[in-house]
């Protein structure tokens, strides 16, 4: 009976033609504006706070700025092994370290993937950037002085199903940028989208691989001395490099920052942006939602008699009731289906554009099953929500009256 | 000798119309028999579809009893009338009222569906009795595709999907020529010979009131005369 009921229901969404769509309208825009929000915000607070993020309390990182988008993407003025000198001279400084993160192609077993790869430095610096990082060997070891084309990667490439067709293990032969690696650990996982992806190489190898000049750093990792005032060596930092790279208070073309910091502007920002995005989306959704109530009263005023016919040979109330509702559940279903296939679209769109302009590879929509299936069962939830009082309506009229309306 | 299977006690049916009461049924009382075919006559405005709607179970009366088939039907509630009437009453109205959004054969089964009826069986009925109003080769075609006798045999199909005990019409032939309307009569005529369905038919026209075996006249809300044919 209920399928008898859905059949009705679709019909008349069908015969009503583009005045439903008309209705969905609105659900759709809503839906479309969360699924894509959603997706994308998360793919990208995963991107950037695996960049920025694992760097520790007791450290500042310098980074170039000014143009827009993460280190290594080119915009920007390099920072240089004279500023790391600098740095390093600062008072309350007990170490600085020049990195490069960059975006590089990895290969095996002749399937390519995409990942950040990080330069290791030698000596003691080595031990400021592992700790950093937090690295630590899970399985074989970590890079040592002298590993020349030895690589250590994160725990989610020697994953089985990695994407390579074949598990990497240690001892596997990877070609980085098409030079031939030997795999000799991977990473603790982390949970860090970053350090579970990243290839890590000696500073001289990603260099020679990747064609970097000798000179050029992504990021300078700073380490304060116990006793030193955070703020003020970072504001100390900031006036040497200031006058290292000739530039005024207020046009600083890099940052002196704690990874703490960075992690909350970025998410600060991004939180604005999907706020002001959750508005509109919760705007319209509503809007959508009345759109339905008003196309589900207008319906209802429209099929008066047709509701005292079906009265007339033996619909219940609750009859009734049930095809006003499973329409205005539908309306919100099928507006929900089409809006959370838009949302996806617009989602990998925006990180396909995200990933050319910034040419990171590590902006990637985030979908999961639960946003689709929770969306959906959402709007069908709003459709029924808003269906209920014109369904009430039509189930309470009287069925004499209802037989006598003209239409 | 034979049951009766409708029976109005004092029915009075009174509308109110702001501070005005307007009385359509004053103390109304009829009985009918199993398997009788009986018209109502009256003018307009005397409360010939007022008294229909009651025994239909559409309304109820402010005042008065109705029993069916000895059940009084006068106090129930909205849920049980409407089970009265998708299973003991069929209905066939002036203005045909079909669904136009449903083809003919969909309109059949609709009081099926509303029966709970399964898919297949309530198909199969309703070719039946579409083939049995003639209309066998229009199944497909929606009501603003058939001419008004068509339309009100698809009603006549309709009314009796559920194998009513009572056949309610409301001036079954005041929409069509004389000639449709006379064909139309002809099926409910074969029903009650064939099938011993009780009818109740309300017309102003006397012509037609002659086709029943007993005709009430109806005049302000009242029955004011009983005529029986041999
Ligand atoms: N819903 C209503 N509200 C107010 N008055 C009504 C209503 N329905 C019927 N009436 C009044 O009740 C009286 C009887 O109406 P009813 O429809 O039963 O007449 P009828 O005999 O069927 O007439 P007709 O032959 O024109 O169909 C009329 O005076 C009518 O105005
Ligand atoms: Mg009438």
């Amino acid at each position: 009976m209920i399928k008898d009921y859905f059949v009705f229901s679709i019909r008349n969404l069908r015969n009503r033609g583009l005045r439903s769509w008309l209705t969905m309208i609105g659900i759709i825009i809503g839906i479309a504006a969360v699924v894509s929000l959603i997706g994308i915000g998360q793919g990208l607070k995963v991107a950037i706070s695996s960049q920025f993020g694992d760097i520790g309390t007791d450290k500042l990182a310098v980074m170039a700025s000014g143009g827009m988008g993460p280190p290594g993407t080119g915009v920007v003025t390099p920072l240089t092994k004279d500023n790391v000198d600098k740095i390093e001279q600062v008072n309350g400084v007990k170490n600085a370290v020049g990195r490069l993160t960059r975006s590089g192609k990895l290969e095996y077993n002749d399937n390519v993937a995409f990942g950040m790869a990080a330069s290791m430095a030698e000596g003691e610096d080595r031990k400021l950037i592992e700790e950093a990082l937090n690295l630590e060997a899970g399985e074989g070891r970590l890079l040592r002085d002298g590993d020349s084309k030895k690589t250590v990667l994160g725990s989610n490439l020697g994953e089985e199903n990695a994407g390579f067709g074949k598990q990497i293990v240690v001892g596997s032969k990877v070609f980085i940028q098409d030079e031939a690696f030997e795999v000799i650990g991977f990473l603790e996982k982390q949970g860090s989208f970053l350090v579970d992806n990243i290839v890590l190489v000696e500073e001289d190898d990603l260099r020679e691989i990747l064609d970097i000049p000798d000179d050029e750093y992504d990021i300078i990792a700073v380490q304060v001395s116990p006793n030193a005032d955070m703020k003020a060596v970072q504001e100390n930092i900031e006036k040497v490099m200031r006058k290292e790279r000739g530039v005024k208070k207020g046009e600083e073309d890099f940052t002196v920052q704690t990874p703490q910091a960075i992690l909350a502007q970025v998410n600060s920002t991004l939180f604005a942006v999907q706020l002001f995005v959750y508005i509109i989306a919760a705007i319209s959704i509503i809007v959508g939602g009345i759109g339905i109530m008003n196309t589900m009263f207008t319906s209802v005023l429209e099929r008066t008699k047709e509701i005292g016919i079906m009265k007339s040979i033996g619909a219940t109330n609750n009859t009734i009731f049930s095809l006003f509702f499973i329409e205005s559940g539908l309306i919100g279903s099928i507006g929900g289906i089409i809006g959370a296939v838009i949302g996806i679209s617009v989602a990998m769109g925006l990180a396909f554009v995200g990933r050319m302009v910034l040419g990171s590879d590590l902006i990637q929509a985030d979908i999961s099953v639960w946003l689709v299936f929770g969306s959906i069962f959402g709007s069908f939830l709003l459709g029924s929500i808003f269906g209920v009082i014109p369904a009430i309506n039509a189930s309470k009229l009287n069925p004499v009256d209802a037989l006598r309306h003209t239409k | 000798m034979t049951e009766t299977i409708i029976k109005l006690e004092d029915v009075w049916k009174i509308y109110k119309m702001g501070e005005v009461e307007v009385p359509a049924l004053r103390g109304l009382d009829l009985k009918i028999k199993r398997g009788e075919f009986v018209a109502v006559q009256g003018a307009s405005g005397s409360g010939k579809s007022t008294a229909l709607n009651a025994i239909g179970c559409l309304d109820v009366p402010t005042k008065g009893k109705v029993f069916l088939e000895g059940r009084d039907i006068s106090k129930l509630p909205e849920s049980e009338l409407a089970q009265i009437r998708g299973k003991k009453i069929g209905f066939i109205f002036q203005q045909f009222n079909l669904i136009n959004t449903l083809t003919a054969l969909e309109n059949v089964t609709l009081p099926m569906i509303f029966q709970n009826i399964p898919s297949e069986e309530r198909m199969k009925k309703a070719k039946e009795l579409l083939e049995m109003v003639e209309l066998g080769d229009r199944m497909d075609h929606k009501p603003t595709e058939l001419s008004g006798g068509q339309q009100q045999r698809v009603a006549i199909a309709r009314s009796l999907s559920n194998v009513p005990e009572v056949i309610l019409a409301d001036e079954p032939t005041g929409n069509l020529d004389s000639k449709t309307g006379e064909t139309v009569i002809k099926f409910l005529g074969r029903l009650h010979k064939e099938k011993k369905t009780t009818i109740i038919m309300v017309t102003h026209d006397a012509g037609l009131a002659h086709h029943a075996q007993r005709i009430e006249f109806l005049k302000d809300g009242a029955i004011i005369k009983s005529k029986k044919r041999k």
